[in-house]
């Protein structure tokens, strides 16, 4: 039972490193740890599909008539290179997105943020003050 | 040569577009990015023509990609179910397109347009690889490159508004987690099947039917899909995206982007786990029947108390999903075909609303509030005309497009013996008349400001062709009517 237990620890760090990602990404008010918590959440799928290529005692998949052994399933690791660069370009526009709110802002607490929001649709909406465009 | 090209269609439906982005990003001149965008548009829309003629010949196009074939490469597979989402998303992106021409410069600086028209064909290109892909984690890659692009321009949204910016950055972390959930079902799945195209996933399932991990894969694959596809209690992104998008970009997002998420979620449904039925129909009952009611009502209520024109339509389109979702969770043939109806005649209803809407706001040069509406009815009559034509479809008034999928819709549900469901339908198609009339009131009836606007052809003339649609397949059905019952024949096979 205990060594089931133990033997798939690698389940339990995917596990642990999931939620904590997770609760980060729903429990913190701050934009900037939201998209800390979102890329720890996306590397705990990469390590979760590169546990599924992991065979014990597996060699590396090369194609050799002398090895005759069992090996890791070396597709897991090319879909989390894909993986990781989707990964790359969420994280890139995110935190792009994060800088652009600090300049209109001033903020990037949601509170802070969505009370100023809710202002300019008040404005906007109830008093048909409306806000002049910008552009022409 | 012509041989060459109909072998290729299903790959080169997704690649004109893709490619073209590379290049319009290199042209400085705004006009000539915008020509160049219309033409890769409509490209797309003549391959994916051809490609349904192609369908009614074969019935079924599988297309190896880089002659690999298909359990260990990528295919691309095309069948008639396929072919409706195509076509929505590459006649749509036409029309908007050439909306497009007059309104863009309107709300974004000159220097970015080309890079926008850039993001729009990517973002279409990701849509179209979406319903074309037959490979789950070809499915991501195309989910994660619409969703980006998607992101991208609504930002491009705060040179107007800069709450543009948080609605991107809340769609953005939203669709990432459903995305991520997405590949940890795909993980799982293929952890105990060892494959990812779906067609063999399909036949491997089959003998694990109580496996617990392809339980908990099924359900991360649908619950990430249902939040692309803003399914009730996952739709808390849209409403924000769409407000504060460019008015383009609204267009386009409005009438395409859930309609593929949405097939999406009938081919994992019907096709990929059609053979652990057991599983479905727990799901269809007790998760996706139960939402989409709520999602009629909650989406309409939410709309008939918003201020905010654009606001107000993309609750609706909350609402008019759930008449999807609902059509496919009483998962009968008549049903799931009314379901993609009403996928086909939403995408062309919220299309003619959205340009109509923000036609308005192009001249009234404000934020289209219910407020600053009144009295434009009698300004702009072309554009009001279409836009009460767009909203009777809506409501379901016969000879619109909408009533033909209410019909169907209604049709079906009182052939699987479920009257109530049928009047709640009915409830919530009369609750949608009452925003629909507080907007129609206060543009005619209302005393505006004296103004004379004079109607821009460029325009108005989108608007005309699609409300000419919205009409059209309301008086003859039979195409769209046709194609969805064989899509749904093709799903569910003759089982029930």
């Amino acid at each position: 039972m205990i060594s089931s237990t133990i033997g798939i620890w690698n389940y339990w760090i995917v596990f642990c490193l999931m939620m904590i990602g997770l609760f980060l990404v729903i429990g913190r008010k701050n934009f900037l740890k939201k998209i800390v918590g979102l890329t720890i959440f996306q590397t705990s799928v990469f390590l979760l599909y590169i546990t599924f290529g992991k065979i014990k005692g597996g060699t590396p998949p090369i194609l050799n008539e002398s090895i005759d052994s069992i090996y890791s399933n070396p597709l897991p690791h090319v879909l989390i290179l894909t993986a990781i660069v989707v990964g790359v370009a969420t994280t890139a526009l995110g935190l792009s997105l994060v800088l652009r709110i600090n300049t209109e802002y001033g903020s990037i607490e949601e509170d802070d943020i969505s009370a100023q929001d809710l202002v300019d649709y008040h404005d906007d909406i109830e008093t048909g003050k409306s806000v002049d465009l910008k552009f022409k | 040569m012509i041989d060459i090209l109909t072998k290729n269609l299903s790959i080169l439906v997704v690649l004109c577009p893709l490619i073209t982005s590379l290049f319009v990003v290199l042209i400085p001149n705004i006009f000539f990015s915008w020509v160049l965008t219309t033409l890769s548009t409509f490209l797309t829309f003549l391959f994916s023509i051809l490609l349904y003629q192609e369908i009614q010949i074969h019935s079924h196009i599988s297309y190896a990609l880089g002659k690999w074939m298909p359990p260990i490469g990528i295919e691309y597979i095309i069948d008639k179910v396929a072919i409706i989402p195509i076509i929505i998303i590459s006649g749509i992106s036409f029309i908007a397109t050439i909306f497009a021409y007059k309104i863009m410069p309107e709300e974004i600086e000159n220097k970015s347009i080309s890079k926008v028209y850039s993001l729009w064909l990517l973002a279409i290109a990701g849509l179209l690889g979406l319903v074309t892909t037959g490979d789950a984690f070809n499915l991501f890659v195309f989910l994660e490159i619409s969703s980006l692009a998607s992101v991208a321009l609504v930002a491009m949204g705060a040179q107007k508004d800069k709450q543009a910016l948080v609605a991107a950055y809340n769609y953005l972390i939203i669709g990432a987690v459903g995305a991520t959930l997405y590949v940890i079902g795909v993980g799982l799945l293929y952890g105990i099947t060892g494959t990812l195209n779906m067609e063999d996933l399909t036949n491997r399932i089959s003998d694990l039917n109580n496996n617990k991990a392809l339980i908990a894969g099924f359900g991360f694959m649908i619950i990430g899909i249902m939040v692309k596809a803003a399914v009730f209690p996952l739709h808390i992104w849209l409403p924000r995206a769409y407000a504060y998008a460019p008015s383009a970009v609204s267009v386009l997002l409005a009438a395409t982007a859930t309609k593929a998420s949405l097939y999406i979620l009938a081919r994992i449904l019907f096709s990929v786990f059609e053979n652990s039925e057991n599983l479905i129909n727990i799901t269809l009952l007790y998760v996706i029947f139960p939402l989409s009611i709520i999602a009629m009502f909650a989406g309409t209520i939410m709309a008939i108390y918003e201020k905010d024109i654009k606001r107000l339509l993309a609750h609706s389109s909350v609402a008019q999903i759930g008449y999807i979702t609902l059509a496919f969770a009483i998962g009968t043939k008549a049903s799931i075909a009314a379901g993609f109806i009403h996928m086909f005649n939403h995408a062309i209803i919220k299309g003619g609303l959205f340009i109509a809407i923000t036609s308005l706001g192009f001249y009234i040069q404000k934020r289209v509030t219910i407020n600053n509406l009144s009295g434009l009815g009698r300004a702009m009559p072309i554009t009001f005309f279409c836009f009460v034509l767009c909203s009777l479809s809506l409501a379901g008034l016969p000879l619109t497009a909408g009533f033909i999928s209410k019909l169907y819709l209604i049709k079906a549900t009182i052939s699987s013996e479920a009257i109530w469901i049928a009047i709640l339908i009915l409830i919530s198609s009369a609750l949608s008349v009452v925003y629909l009339w507080k907007m129609i009131e206060v543009m005619w009836m209302r005393e505006g400001r004296k103004i004379v606007i004079k109607e821009n052809p460029t325009i108005y003339m989108s608007l005309i062709i699609i409300t000419f649609f919205n009409i059209y397949f309301g008086l003859d059905a039979s195409l769209v009517v046709n194609g969805s019952f064989e899509a749904a024949e093709k799903l569910i096979g003759d089982l029930k």
